[in-house]
């Protein structure tokens, strides 16, 4: 008789359920494990990623804040010093400029700053991004500011299964993490695995094989990349389309063997081009993999601009599917 | 409340330290063997010595950029501070932070602070992983008047008090937030009327008498300890030293610091108490600064022989693994 490896079970989720999935899978897993933020608790949180957990796990557990979000980050930073493992919601990453104190001089440097006598193992959950109409300080796309600071990690995920396992991997992680959802993956549907899922910190994913050219992006950037990259198939070109899911640390491997293979470099971010952390991407490329380029290595990103209401202005600032096509082409080309 | 003799030469003995060490380390910033800056705890003593004196080893405080006398006070090791202060290898964080981070998790030092009132919220989290965790551990989190006009200050005692977490703000009012006084920053008299609006005690204290802040502070740990909620405690105090080393101190006259100095200073007051009940003699003190002096000495030996912190090793602690 043959043994078969029975496939895991998956379900098909939204990405908010997935989410709830791995924080109700670590809650469960362990008790030093405790959620607050603002409207998290009966309410299930202003996009419904902690719907249920209430009941299931008690208000002790799972903790509504009043609006105080450089408080309850510095509450994260104590708590986590002592010995919990809290996961902090900010409703919106723009309201990070409330925290960013606890969040960089504490949360951040407490390790280093104490000799290494300190642990801060805490997450600080929140979303960003555009395409929802709700103005510049409701839509931003600021992981480049958290990304420049040593001590934090900085995670993206793309699709439901990478937000639970990744998320699972962030509770678990002894290290402060930053981990930026997209308010318009919410809604967006994936098989997830129903059992315990984690996926490693610092390991990026091939969402799409190709060999004409390497295409790096993350967050809400990678369904489109991988839409364009189906336009771009239509026409002959065969975009390789890596999500680098975690920002902090970066997969630098996979993306140079990638461009190693295709030798032409896009990356596609929704924050604004300048100082955006697509250039530090371009720079890793162009420092370790210059030989290999045939093409100087483009990004396509955000404009300049903060992010306007209007709906067509809004898509008009960041980068759409078809302006990826444009910029494959013209790499390509 | 009757001090016994043990805790009452306890306490003089921790604010002697305090002194000691302040005096030690300005004079080894003057040889140019502290690099950086350091900030003079003296004249504040009584306040550190007379709270931590109700903490174990397991419960917690927050502490500012004028740490020195909160960390001694929770008893630290006087040659792992200088040694910190030295940049050497054996100090507290091996050279990574310097004076204004000293922190000594051993001891629930959750770390000297160098931003006003960032200590605040996390000595909250501090208090909430005790109720959580169902122990009697408590948080007590250090800050200066500067430190009150904080957001973290509103956002912290809020948070504290709504879910009656343990922890004991200890507000030490030492007249100026670097160079600004206290009647230019706060448009009430008494700073402890602020507490009333967070629904929590605020009581005003004298910081310069031992036996009040030991009181004080004895009653808001073991109101944390019961469960009870957080305290304010405004403990009115003086800064002998400008705001940091070097400081040209225009904001001030040199009358007013001799002022206190000459009636208010925390260690005359303890000795007259401590003289006036027969709790010691002066051959006591005489003994106990004897032993401080050494103690403090012993310190600057073992910093001074400590091999100078490596570089080597410095991307370790930015992650742990």
């Amino acid at each position: 008789m043959q043994l078969k490896e029975a496939p895991s079970a998956t379900r098909e989720m939204f990405y908010a359920e997935a989410l709830g999935d791995a924080l109700r899978q670590e809650l469960r897993r362990d008790e030093r494990v405790v959620i607050f933020g603002e409207d998290i608790a009966a309410h299930g949180g202003a996009f419904q990623v902690t719907a249920g957990l209430l009941k299931e796990f008690g208000k002790d557990r799972v903790k509504n804040t009043p609006i105080s979000e450089n408080g309850i980050v510095g509450m994260a930073v104590g708590a986590a010093l002592t010995g919990l493992r809290p996961v902090v919601e900010l409703m919106y990453v723009d309201f990070m400029g409330l925290a960013m104190d606890q969040i960089v001089n504490q949360a951040a440097q407490n390790r280093f700053m104490f000799g290494g006598q300190a642990r801060v193992p805490m997450v600080l959950r929140t979303q960003g991004g555009s395409g929802r109409g709700n103005a510049a300080q409701h839509s931003k796309s600021l992981e480049a500011w958290v990304a420049h600071v040593a001590g934090l990690k900085v995670v993206m995920p793309s699709t439901p299964a990478d937000a639970k396992g990744l998320l699972a991997a962030a509770i678990r992680d002894d290290n402060p993490v930053i981990f930026i959802e997209h308010k318009l993956l919410y809604r967006t549907k994936g098989e997830v695995p129903t059992g315990e899922h984690v996926v490693p910190l610092g390991v990026a994913d091939v969402k799409r094989e190709g060999s004409d050219l390497t295409i790096v992006t993350w967050s809400r950037e990678v369904l489109f990349s991988l839409d364009a990259a189906a336009k771009l198939a239509d026409e002959g070109i065969a975009a390789e389309v890596i999500d680098v899911r975690t920002l902090v640390p970066l997969d630098r491997e996979t993306i140079l063997r990638s461009v190693r293979k295709t030798h032409r470099l896009l990356v596609v971010h929704e924050a604004v081009k300048r100082a955006g952390y697509g250039a530090e991407i371009a720079s890793l490329v162009a420092e370790e993999a210059f030989d290999d380029l045939d093409a100087p290595p483009k990004r396509l990103a955000g404009l300049e601009t903060p992010i306007p209401y209007a709906q067509h202005l809004e898509k008009s600032v960041v980068p759409q599917v078809d302006d990826i096509v444009h910029a494959a082409k013209g790499l390509v080309g | 409340m009757n001090i016994a003799r043990d805790t009452a030469l306890e306490l003089y003995r921790v604010m002697g330290t305090i002194r000691r060490f302040e005096q030690r380390a300005e004079q080894l910033f003057g040889e140019n063997k502290i690099w950086g800056t350091i900030h003079n705890y003296s004249g504040q003593e009584a306040v550190a010595a007379g709270v931590s004196a109700h903490l174990r080893d397991d419960d917690w405080i927050t502490s500012t950029h004028r740490g020195h006398g909160h960390c001694i006070a929770k008893r630290a090791d006087l040659g792992k501070m200088f040694a910190e202060l030295l940049g050497r290898e054996t100090g507290y964080c091996r050279g990574r932070g310097g004076s204004m981070h000293i922190a000594d998790t051993s001891k629930g030092n959750l770390g000297a602070n160098g931003i006003v009132g960032g200590g605040i919220p996390i000595a909250v989290g501090a208090a909430l992983t005790a109720k959580q965790t169902k122990t009697d551990r408590v948080a007590v989190s250090y800050f200066g008047d500067g430190g009150a006009n904080q957001g973290t200050f509103h956002e912290g005692l809020n948070l504290a008090a709504i879910w009656a977490l343990p922890v004991v703000f200890v507000l030490e009012n030492n007249q100026y937030a670097e160079t600004n006084p206290v009647r230019d920053a706060f448009a009430v008299e008494d700073i402890a009327t602020r507490a009333a609006g967070y629904g929590m005690p605020g009581v005003t204290v004298n910081g310069q008498d031992v036996r009040e802040t030991y009181r004080a502070g004895g009653e808001a740990v073991a109101r944390a300890r019961r469960g009870d909620g957080p305290t304010l405690l405004v403990m009115d105090t003086y800064r002998y030293g400008g705001h940091y080393y070097g400081d040209p101190q225009v904001y001030r006259s040199k009358e007013e610091i001799e002022e206190w100095r000459a009636k208010r200073d925390p260690l005359a007051i303890a000795r007259d108490w401590i003289l006036t009940e027969k709790l010691a003699s002066p051959a006591d003190f005489d003994r106990i600064d004897t032993e401080v002096d050494a103690a403090v000495e012993r310190g600057v030996k073992f910093a001074e022989a400590s091999p100078p912190a490596s570089p080597i090793t410095l991307p370790e602690d930015v992650y742990a693994t």
